[in-house]
């Protein structure tokens, strides 16, 4: 190409010289399935480095919640890993319940782990359904959405909204599961592993969905933990590191249950460890309902027990009593209000959420907001690995290997 | 013989001495606070010889009213194979925030202090790229300090005083 014929083009300086392509996928691209931004370095399909952008949904969640009463930091929470919001929450309520010392009950413990297992089983589909996606398939996605739809409606029965849930409060429930609730639990544990099977059928040995993902994205154990990974894509690294079974919680260590883990650490590793999990949870929920109606069994009395009595000074009242009674009123009042302090003192608490630790790290001084409240994501911490993972990799890996990790912007960016 | 907070505490005091000081332990986690300039001689110990080979979380606390040690710099660490966890606390002055970094230890650390720095300003020396990473690059403040309030300050129904923590007026 002569000098006099691209006059017309505005070329990067060197841009000639250097034998690679720049190349700017995202903030919005239709296949990064969220708001992250990569400008990669290509040559020819080779990703020879990237250099991800982040921050584009940052909320200053931290700062917010250091002048929210602590109930209303609950609705914060939601918008972390919006996909798996219940756990988010649990996790939070159970913070303020070390901190304060409240002791729940085997029930709650049970329905807490019904949600939460619930919601751990709607974020491995999406994940999975989303890399089935990438690689071509769209029909699983479209049917196991029919029942991460039902699992929301069962979101919906129990605390009455869907995606970002704000379910139950500190201590427990707001309210006991409905009848309607439980039938809709049941029916998801009747159908579903139907479902699952088929999804699997369609996808687990299905010969270009493995030859696509086997080897791509992989990394090693050593560099997973030293880059802080936590959850299913540690696990699929060969490390069983489970916070349900490390540190139990809400009751974890009553179930049976196993941590599936992998070998390479790539994509079909980190697809196959969520799909066992999906089953694990499943088996965890059976368990859960058999426990409930063991103690509904033993003692009637337990049918009506959704949040601990101690916890009395943070739980909203029912609503029919705050109409009626005076203490209930004032109670209300002083919590709506955010008049209630807790006691001072500094609390870490992690729970397994759907992609890793999920960890808070509050300072109380005493007042009735939180003096410093820190977040661990597991999100923003396992997704400086990327570039080290996609480098030397086609750039269709690249894409199939940021679905496999699971990436979700609110984490990400808090 | 499993690791308690005790063996652990016992061990370190005997390797550094009166380096560790204002030893708690909180709902179960054992803390500790080391000096600024020995922060990775401490972390490195507790890698090679203790098995914290996990960090956790990393991340900052300012204290106003803590004249001379104003950022508190919070380490979770975390030994997966004994399940034991550890938070180490750095006190450094906010005219002066110098910390050596744990990239070379973690490499995970890498963002966590950029997050570190981004939000309250901490310098962390050595970090192979201490930019802003959630905030925008033009922003010439580091937003998470105390001193930048959330509300309209003009305000009087969003004082500090209806936080419960003694209000400006």
């Amino acid at each position: 190409m002569s000098e006099q014929t691209q006059h017309h083009i505005q070329l990067a300086e060197e841009s000639l010289a250097k034998q690679s392509t720049t190349l700017n996928l995202g903030p919005t691209h239709p296949a990064t399935h969220g708001v992250f931004q990569n400008i990669m370095e290509i040559d020819g399909e080779r990703v020879l480095s990237t250099v991800p952008t982040i921050g584009y949904i940052h909320r200053a969640f931290e700062k917010i919640a250091e002048r929210r009463p602590y109930y209303q930091v609950t609705p914060l929470t939601d918008r972390l890993n919006y996909c798996s919001a219940p756990i988010n929450n649990m996790g939070w309520h159970m913070t303020i319940e070390k901190l304060l010392g409240i002791k729940t009950p085997k029930r709650v413990d049970y329905m807490r782990v019904i949600i939460m297992e619930l919601a751990r089983i709607a974020d491995h589909l999406i994940c999975n359904s989303v890399v089935a996606v990438d690689t071509g398939a769209l029909t699983g996605f479209t049917y196991v959405f029919q029942w991460r739809e039902l699992i929301y409606e069962i979101y919906e029965e129990v605390c009455g909204s869907r995606l970002t849930t704000n379910i139950g409060r500190v201590g427990g429930f707001e309210r006991n599961f409905t009848q309607v609730a439980w039938e809709k639990i049941n029916k998801f544990m009747e159908g579903f592993p139907k479902v699952m099977r088929e999804f699997e059928a369609l996808l687990n040995r299905n010969r270009i969905f493995m030859e696509r993902c086997i080897g791509a994205g992989p990394i090693s154990a050593e560099r997973a933990l030293n880059y802080s990974f936590t959850g299913p894509n540690l696990r699929a690294a060969g490390v069983d590191y489970d916070l349900r079974v490390a540190q139990p919680y809400s009751s974890y260590e009553d179930f049976d249950f196993k941590i599936p883990v992998g070998t390479t650490g790539d994509v079909y590793d980190r697809y196959m460890v969520r799909n066992d999990e999906i089953w694990e949870s499943y088996k965890i929920i059976e368990q859960a309902l058999a426990k409930i109606a063991k103690l509904e069994q033993e003692d009637p009395t337990q049918k009506d027990v959704f949040y601990a009595p101690e916890s009395d000074h943070y739980h909203l009242p029912p609503k029919q009593d705050v109409y009626t009674k005076m203490e209930a009123l004032i109670f209300h009042f002083k919590m709506v209000m955010g008049e209630i302090d807790v006691l001072p003192g500094e609390v870490y608490h992690g729970v397994e959420g759907a992609n890793g630790e999920v960890g808070y790290y509050l300072i109380s001084d005493g007042g009735r907001t939180p003096y410093r409240l820190h977040f661990r994501r597991p999100c923003f911490i396992y997704y400086q690995a990327y570039p080290e993972i996609v480098s030397g990799g086609l750039l269709s890996d690249a894409i199939i290997t940021l679905s496999s990790l699971n990436v979700i912007a609110g984490e990400l960016d808090a | 013989m499993a690791l308690t907070n005790e063996i652990l505490k016992q061990k370190l005091s005997d390797k550094f001495g009166e380096q560790l000081t204002e030893w708690d332990e909180q709902y179960g986690l054992l803390t500790v606070r080391m000096p600024a300039e020995a922060n990775l001689k401490v972390i490195q110990h507790l890698y090679d010889a203790e098995g914290f080979q996990f960090l956790t979380d990393l991340t900052a606390v300012h204290y106003p009213e803590r004249t001379g040690e104003e950022l508190c710099v919070v380490y979770h660490l975390h030994n997966l194979v004994e399940n034991i966890r550890l938070r180490l606390k750095v006190y450094v002055p906010v005219e002066k925030p110098d910390v050596y970094t744990a990239t070379k230890i973690f490499s995970g650390a890498n963002w966590m202090e950029r997050e570190t720095y981004d939000n309250l300003g901490i310098n962390f020396v050595g970090h192979p790229n201490l930019t802003r990473i959630l905030n925008v690059d033009e922003m010439d403040y580091f937003p998470l300090r105390k001193e930048y309030q959330m509300e309209d300050p003009t305000r009087l129904d969003k004082d500090d005083e209806m936080f419960g923590r003694g209000g400006s007026i």
